[in-house]
């Protein structure tokens, strides 16, 4: 099949590196190219997890007693707020975002992403927004002290930090829509022909759904956050009873955008998880079908949650009772790829390479996240939990657990297929049970503080709460310094170690494993024909 | 390695302690063993309701754990006796209609079976009717205030304030029993009644807290909210403002004291006494160093907590009173500001907080304490006649 | 006239610097509008006049590439289904960011507003009746309600013709009469300066005459938001078609293949779309 792609060199690719065509950093800043496009967001979302890493570490360093130590209470929450924005919108999203631009052309069989030049602007988009953010702390007041979930009227309060915070969410919020209308239309687009969407690979699935969740809810929270200018500079009273506004209003549609927002970080590295177990089960993934209604599920019900965030703001018991069941409902779509990839793994011939360790890491955690997630979806239950510790513990699982196990588990699956050399396989287990290990010290014991009822985004505490606090700083402090193995791991890639074969795993199916490793410049200038054996389905 | 809280912060700060970080790490653990908690569950409930919470949680807890083993049980057998080098051959199968149906619906049978005991809990929890007693909570940036509409204390009002002194919260005295959960002024109700609490708000959302109850309801400006309690046994139980609210949002403490009904009348009538007491003449005429005095009380009530204590504030949010030209210019630019307050701005208007005498004192007091020796004399009256303008 | 779609492979334009430029033109206005809010000098009216200037380059560097590349035969019909489903989701994300607004006014009428003026509210609310229009209960000043059938109802009759000149100029495209798809986009961008122009008057008389301002609690927030972002996607629309009848005078499209005059056609039909819900729900109801 390499021969597919050599013939007919004439054709219109105009973008064509290996001749002419800018060199140095022009290349990286004029690409169009997919796959350097997918570099970057990788890149460019490991440099800013590493940055709202160290937030977190300084969140965990005044925490690890009590007493205030290191920052003051308003530094504390400046950081705590650019901390949630960093990872979320700078680290988890832009990553899947990498692994989409490098993959899903090569999953489909398609010479580049629909908009190629457009794919670039997507990218180019995050800079300037992650310079809003961090030059913000620098600013007279500082960042915004609110928390990731901006409410009014505290957000009202803020000072010029909080403007930055608002221009570089609608500049994300134009990057996740452009680069999702791309992501979206290349994937309805550009398969190879005979590859039909209920043939196309999972993690195709996932971002079509996440795609457009992102294009439905982005703009949700444009609309939430200019509100929320206009309410600061131009007197208007959307979240203000005395205009007859409501600051409740602000929550609505925030969590309307807010709760898909944790499925659009969810989904992604549900398509990962679904790619790597296979492989080392070397066994088909089980349920294909019902795999892909489960996550249309998901991305449908997502919709009708919203206000399980917002269970002690005064809502009327009729409101409390439907969200309740609402929310309980994600729990059986979600049960179903559970089970899915519980049976895909059920007697197959399992090995424990690296990536797999890491989805493993991430069904078991992944699970207890959702787990507490229903304990959470109990009004009457959460009335106790909400905005306490338990719930930090609750979404790290699924976002850190699940979400970041999942990339590292797609960093180490296909780390061969963009370097051409196999990682170091001891570091990359070492990396594994690093993380696992300290990532339990660090969140396992906040569920026991939230349910001990200690308030979260607090910088001090009472006396009682000391010792788990200890033991979850140290726990942090041991996770984040074994994600520095990360960047050794990279580099030995990139710069030598065994050759990697176009196949490195035996168990793996898809169009990205017939061409070599590492992938040319160019793949699929001309349709592939498609193999139904490198199919899921 | 004592945080300097005068200086304003700055990114730099959290360095300088780094190397103390392994130090602090071991005194901790010191003092945390001293009062070791370890403490793993929900809070000793002290209402009826709090315990049916309590068994809710525990029971939803015991479904999860079973789910959890169950599915991982799976997978550790998988794990053990299908791996590769065992010799394990993959099998080839990749679709069953029957075990897909059945892990459908059984997750669906069990949501169903705790929705149950779920909504009922809930239903009991927001019925707010047929109160003993009701008191209005406004939360105030960082502290409560608690106004008494019925009962024996009907029409009794005061501020709850944290009580734990800077010194422990920056580290330079050992902290006490209750650190942090501490108020100069608790709020007071009678055992075996049931408390009707309306919640409010002045500036940002703050949320109302009592674990022991399982209360916590969030206090939005411009809204009047419900929750209701109904304390089992007399005694003293704490909670947290538990919706982010600022800069001092760690430290505004809930603290309920559940006394007998007789205490409670009798707590009532001493404290109308003392109340009516203090009440000053509003058309006292003040000298300047009683003012003053009295207005410095005012202010480290209310004021220091942004403004700091030496005036200095914490700029550039909260800015210096000490040479601020509002402070040093008109007398009634000033006293706008501190009624009114700014809109838009952590600035509250503390009219409605303040009586009139309160006012001119602490406006007095800002214009002659630290630098600000302007030497007037600011009566009651003529707040008074700011009033309502 | 361009070429029919000639290409066989699917299209991937050359490395381009206009991304960078149009992130940084975002860059400065950001910066810019944050300065301008926040400071009393003029630094940030001159970023942002700056970062509108960049921007405007980059629209018109970036658009005269995509057009010659258009014209120039590059887009086989492959990437013209891209082009297809592209426009289709970004109006559905426009969609959505109305839908913000449209929430928010729903929300206020049907449930902030009645709540406080519910005796559970009394305490803090005395006397605050539930009508709409309201400016909420401490916005003491009177105001009046922009009223549904004068200017708003002449709009709606504009945008509606402007939706069947548009309609009918595309008939024209499609079968090859030149001059009528002339006048009939011309006529579109008429009427919808002529809506501009009302709307403009509009809020002029708004703040001099009723006292209707965007401080006029919910009632102006909700006015003035909804209408304003309408009114500038009018604004971008007549630009759009504007750029399409300059390129229908140079002979750009034919009758198969003009997926740019389309692409705004849509556009426009979003916009009126739109303007029907503004109508119903912020004017008349
Ligand atoms: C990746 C992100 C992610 C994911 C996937 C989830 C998944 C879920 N979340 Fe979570 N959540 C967050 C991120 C996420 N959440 C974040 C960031 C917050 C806090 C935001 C903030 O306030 O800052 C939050 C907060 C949050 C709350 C509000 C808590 C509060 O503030 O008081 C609630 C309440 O209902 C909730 C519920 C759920 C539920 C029911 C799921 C479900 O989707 C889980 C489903 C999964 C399972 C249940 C496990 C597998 C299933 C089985 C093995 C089948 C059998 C199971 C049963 C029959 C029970 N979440
Ligand atoms: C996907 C998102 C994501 C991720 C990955 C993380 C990762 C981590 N988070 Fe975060 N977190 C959130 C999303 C996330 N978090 C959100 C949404 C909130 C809520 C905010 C709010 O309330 O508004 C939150 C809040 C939050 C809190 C609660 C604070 C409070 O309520 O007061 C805490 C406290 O422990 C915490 C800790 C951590 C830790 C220890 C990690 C660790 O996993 C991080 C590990 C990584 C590193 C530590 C980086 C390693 C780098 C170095 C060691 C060197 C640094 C060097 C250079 C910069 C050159 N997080
Ligand atoms: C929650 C924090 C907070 C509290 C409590 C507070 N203030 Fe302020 N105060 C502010 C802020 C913020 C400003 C600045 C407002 C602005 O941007 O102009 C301010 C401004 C002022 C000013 C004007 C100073 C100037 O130079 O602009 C005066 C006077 C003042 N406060 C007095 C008081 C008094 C008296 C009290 C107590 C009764 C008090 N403040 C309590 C936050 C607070
Ligand atoms: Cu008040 Cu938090
Ligand atoms: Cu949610």
């Amino acid at each position: 099949m390499q021969a597919t792609q050599q013939v007919g060199a004439a054709g219109h690719h105009e973008d064509d590196s290996h001749g002419h065509g800018p060199t140095g950093l022009m290349r990286w800043i004029t690409t169009t190219n997919h796959k350097d496009i997918g570099s970057m967001y990788l890149m460019f979302s490991f440099v800013m997890f590493l940055v709202g890493g160290a937030m977190s570490l300084i969140i965990r360093a005044e925490l690890m007693s009590p007493g205030l130590q290191y920052v003051s209470p308003e530094f504390y929450n400046q950081m705590l707020t650019l901390h949630a924005l960093i990872m979320v919108f700078g680290a988890i999203m832009p990553a899947f975002v990498g692994f989409a631009n490098w993959m899903i052309p090569l999953m489909i069989g398609a010479p580049d992403m629909a908009f190629a030049r457009m794919n670039n602007w997507s990218f180019w988009l995050l800079p300037p927004a992650a310079i809003l953010l961090s030059a913000s702390i620098f600013v007279p007041g500082g960042a915004a002290g609110t928390g990731w979930t901006l409410y009014p009227p505290l957000s009202i309060q803020m000072g010029m930090g909080m403007d930055m915070a608002i221009f570089a969410i609608h500049i994300l919020g134009m990057s996740s829509i452009m680069g999702s209308i791309n992501i979206v239309t290349t994937i309805l687009n550009m398969r190879a022909p005979g590859m039909t969407l209920m043939k196309m690979p999972m993690f195709c699935w996932t971002w079509l759904v996440t795609g457009f969740l992102l294009i439905a809810t982005m703009p949700i929270l444009a609309g939430a956050v200019t509100m929320l200018l206009t309410d600061r500079h131009f007197g208007t009273s959307f979240f203000n009873a005395a205009g007859g506004g409501d600051p409740v209003l602000f929550q609505h549609i925030f969590w309307f955008f807010g709760h898909p927002e944790v499925y659009i970080i969810a989904l992604p590295a549900f398509g990962v998880v679904s790619h790597v177990i296979p492989a080392f089960s070397r066994k088909r993934l089980f349920g294909y079908t019902s795999m892909v209604y489960a996550i249309a599920a998901i991305g449908l019900i997502s919709f009708f949650v919203w206000a399980h965030h917002m269970y002690v703001t005064g809502i009327p018991l009729t409101g409390q009772l439907y969200f309740m069941y609402a929310t309980m409902l994600i729990a059986v779509p979600t049960g179903v790829k559970v089970f899915n990839w519980v049976t895909t793994m059920w007697r197959g011939s399992l090995t424990f390479e690296t990536p797999m360790l890491f989805a493993l890491g991430f069904l078991v955690l992944f699970t207890i996240g959702g787990l507490t997630g229903v304990v959470l979806a109990m009004t009457a239950v959460d009335i106790q939990m909400q905005d306490t510790y338990y719930v930090v513990a609750h979404f790290h699982y699924v976002m850190v657990a699940g979400a970041l196990f999942s990339a590292f588990a797609g960093l180490y699956y296909w780390l061969p297929k963009w370097t051409g050399h196999m990682y170091n396989e001891g570091l990359g287990k070492l990396h594994f049970w690093l993380s696992m290990i300290f990532f339990n010290v660090a969140f396992f014991p906040q569920h026991f503080l939230g349910l001990a009822g200690m308030p979260r985004r607090i910088p001090d505490y009472a006396q009682q709460f000391a010792d788990f606090n200890m033991v979850s700083s140290i726990g942090a402090f041991g996770f984040g310094f074994s994600q520095l193995l990360v960047i050794v791991v990279v580099f030995q890639a990139l710069r030598g170690g065994a050759k990697a074969a176009a196949r490195p795993w035996e168990g793996a199916r898809g169009l990205e494993w017939t061409v070599p490793s590492p992938a040319p410049h160019h793949t699929f200038e001309d349709p592939p024909a498609f193999d139904p054996a490198e199919s899921e389905a | 390695m004592a945080r300097n809280s005068h200086k304003n912060c700055s990114a730099m700060h959290w360095r300088r302690g780094y190397a103390g970080l392994l130090m602090a790490g071991l005194l901790g653990a010191l003092s945390g063993a001293a009062n070791a908690a370890w403490e793993i569950n929900l809070q000793e409930p002290a209402s009826a309701l709090a315990r049916r919470v309590y068994d809710l949680h525990t029971l939803l807890l015991w479904v999860i754990v079973v789910i959890f083993i169950g599915v991982f049980a799976v997978v550790a057998y998988s794990l053990v006796f299908h791996r590769k080098s065992k010799g394990h051959k993959a099998a080839d199968f990749h679709e069953n209609t029957k075990v897909e149906v059945a892990w459908t619906i059984v997750p669906l049978l069990i949501l169903i079976a705790i929705a149950i005991p779920s909504t009922s809990a809930l239903v009991q929890m927001r019925d707010t009717s047929q109160p003993d007693l009701t008191i209005k909570a406004t939360g105030h940036q960082w502290k409560w205030n608690y106004e008494y509409l019925t009962g024996d204390a009907a029409g009794l009002k005061y501020m709850s304030v944290l009580a734990t002194p800077r010194d422990q919260i920056e580290n330079k005295a050992p902290k006490g029993e209750h650190y942090l959960l501490e108020v100069d002024r608790p709020l007071v109700v009678p055992v075996g009644k049931k408390v009707r609490m309306l919640l409010t708000a002045s500036d940002v959302i703050h949320s109302w807290s009592v674990p022991a109850f399982a209360v916590k309801t969030d206090a939005v400006p411009g809204f009047l909210r419900d929750t209701w309690f109904r304390a089992e046994k007399e005694g003293t139980y704490r909670g947290q403002c538990s919706e982010l609210c600022g800069k001092d949002h760690g430290f505004m403490p809930v603290v309920v004291e559940v006394v007998s009904a007789e205490k409670f009348a009798a707590w009532a009538a001493d404290q109308k006494k003392t109340m009516a007491a203090a009440s000053e003449d509003p058309a006292k005429v003040w000298k300047l160093d009683e003012l003053v005095a009295h207005g410095e009380k005012v202010y480290t009530a209310n004021c220091a907590a942004c403004h700091q204590p030496t005036g200095q504030g914490l700029p550039p949010v909260f800015p210096a009173l000490d040479g601020s030209k509002i402070v040093k210019g008109p007398k009634k630019d000033h006293l706008d500001r501190v009624m009114n307050g700014k809109p838009g701005t952590a600035m509250a208007a503390f009219a409605a907080q303040l009586s009139d005498t309160d006012v001119a004192a602490v406006v007095a007091y800002e214009r002659n304490a630290w630098n600000n020796k302007l030497g007037e004399v600011i009566q009651p009256a003529e707040v008074k006649a700011l009033r309502g303008k | 006239m361009s070429h029919p779609a000639s290409a066989s492979r699917y299209f991937v334009p050359a490395p381009s610097h206009w991304p960078l430029v149009g992130s940084l033109a975002l860059l400065l206005l950001a910066s810019g509008a944050v300065l301008a809010m926040n400071s009393s000098t003029n630094g940030g009216f001159m970023l942002l006049g700056g970062g509108f200037a960049v921007l405007v380059t980059m629209l018109f560097g970036w658009f005269s590439r995509v057009i010659g590349e258009s014209e120039g035969g590059s887009y086989n019909l492959h990437v013209d289904r891209s082009f297809r489903w592209a426009m289709a989701w970004f109006i559905f994300s426009e969609v959505m960011f109305f839908a913000a607004f449209f929430g928010a006014l729903f929300y206020i009428r049907v449930l902030s507003v009645p709540e406080l003026a519910s005796p559970e509210q009394a305490l803090l609310w005395e006397g605050f009746k539930n009508v709409w229009p309201s400016a909420g209960p401490a916005v003491k000043d009177a105001f009046t309600p922009m009223h549904a059938w004068g200017i708003p109802a002449i709009n709606t009759l504009l945008l509606l013709s402007s939706g069947v000149t548009v309609t009918w100029a595309h008939w024209a495209l499609v079968a090859n009469k030149r001059q009528q798809l002339i006048v009939g986009l011309a006529l579109t961008i008429l009427l919808g300066l002529v809506f501009i122009s009302l709307q403009a008057y509009e809020y002029a008389e708004a703040y001099s005459h009723l006292n209707l301002k965007m401080t006029t609690g919910v009632y102006g927030s909700t006015f003035y938001m909804l209408t304003g972002f309408h009114g500038f996607h009018v604004t971008l629309g007549v630009t759009m078609l504007t750029v399409i009848l300059l390129r229908t005078i140079k002979g750009h499209f034919t009758s198969e293949r003009h997926f740019a005059f389309e692409a705004v056609a849509w556009y426009w039909h979003f916009v009126d779309v739109v303007w029907l819900g503004l109508f119903i729900v912020v004017y008349w109801l």
